[in-house]
């Protein structure tokens, strides 16, 4: 059946449209993780590189927003959640989405190999196709593993950031990318079982539309229970101190409990826990690179340098 | 019919004034990491 969209506002697109197309929240937190993996690089950057890298990381993360939100344009109409995007609402057509992403993704690869390194840019470039190509254009519509796979393009900022400084990768940086890939399925299907009826009419296989909802929470809780050990894991390789392990462990403790209350949940109207889930695991994310950046800002000795 | 007019006018020059600025922005990016460059 064709999909068939109607638009009912026709306000002039303003700078805040364009702004909202680059996905502001996700460009935060895609920020965050990259500059993470810029502090806890071994080696010196000068702060114009480094500006640079976090730049490229953020516009390229954007235009990425952007591509999908045109490429899943008729989705977005369907959803109460995203019917009010510039696209679906109107006041940017789909084409001018598509040549505003796709110019700043040229761009941000274009800047970050001429500036910064090659590797970076690569990498770069690698996770624009792993979101557009990969998640929006082929998963996203296919399979309830869409956002497993596709959260490898959210996951892998801390190690461009690295390569940024290093010029190549190691397991510390993969490290980090891991657990940003582990903690995508509890964030996303803690979202998608209240979502999921948005998600049924919009004809979005997420995982409660498609397996149901017992099978999501048991999911969620054995992702969560591989997150967890792997959070820990900086501080063990000696990237990370004592304000890491501290944050990984206790909001550790507070996401798998809340974990196994989504598990045991049984208000399926409103689903409770997966509304603390959703917002524990924002908290566990940050918390933990922050952590990671104040100790490098603040010379606090990771626990490799005590040995 | 005519505020809608002027409305969508001054949309289009505020949206000209952020690209302009974006695109001074990317020179002054530009100049300064070929500095940085040029002279590490």
């Amino acid at each position: 059946m064709a999909l068939t969209t109607t638009y009912t506002d026709t306000r002039a697109a303003t700078v805040g449209d364009y702004f909202a197309l680059l996905k502001p929240r996700v460009m935060s937190l895609v920020i965050f993780t990259g500059l993470a993996g810029l502090v806890a690089a071994p080696g010196h950057i000068d702060l114009p590189t480094a500006f640079v890298a976090l730049l490229c990381i953020a516009v390229a993360a954007g235009a990425s927003g952007a591509l999908n939100m045109a490429y899943e344009s008729d989705i977005d109409a369907l959803m109460s959640r995203t019917a009010n995007r510039p696209i679906p609402a109107g006041r940017i057509a789909r084409g001018e989405a598509l040549g505003f992403g796709w110019t700043l993704s040229v761009a941000a690869v274009a800047l970050m190999g001429l500036f910064v390194n090659f590797t970076a840019a690569a990498l770069l470039a690698f996770t624009v196709f792993i979101y557009v190509g990969v998640y929006t254009l082929w998963l996203k519509r296919r399979t309830p593993q869409n956002i497993v796979i596709g959260g490898l393009s959210g996951a892998l900022p801390p190690a461009i950031g690295w390569a940024a400084v290093t010029g190549s990768l190691s397991l510390a940086p993969l490290l980090l990318v891991a657990i940003i890939f582990l903690w995508t399925p509890p964030h996303f299907w803690a979202l998608a079982l209240w979502r999921s009826g948005d998600y049924a009419r919009a004809g979005v296989p997420m995982m409660p539309v498609v397996r149901g909802k017992a099978s999501t929470r048991r999911q969620i809780l054995a992702y969560t229970a591989a997150l967890i050990p792997l959070g820990l894991s900086p501080a063990a390789i000696g990237i990370a101190g004592p304000l890491y392990l501290a944050c990984a462990g206790g909001i550790g403790a507070w996401f798998a409990a809340e974990a196994v209350s989504v598990f045991f949940e049984r208000d399926e109207a409103k689903e409770p826990a997966a509304h603390r889930l959703f917002r524990v695991s924002l908290i566990y994310m940050f918390a933990l690179f922050a952590a990671l950046i104040a100790e490098h800002a603040l010379h606090i000795a990771p626990f490799g340098a005590w040995a | 019919m005519a505020v809608a007019a002027m409305d969508e006018g001054k949309a289009r020059r505020r949206r000209n004034i952020a690209l302009a600025l974006a695109l001074g922005a990317l020179v002054v990016l530009f100049y300064i990491m070929t500095m940085v460059r040029v002279h590490p």
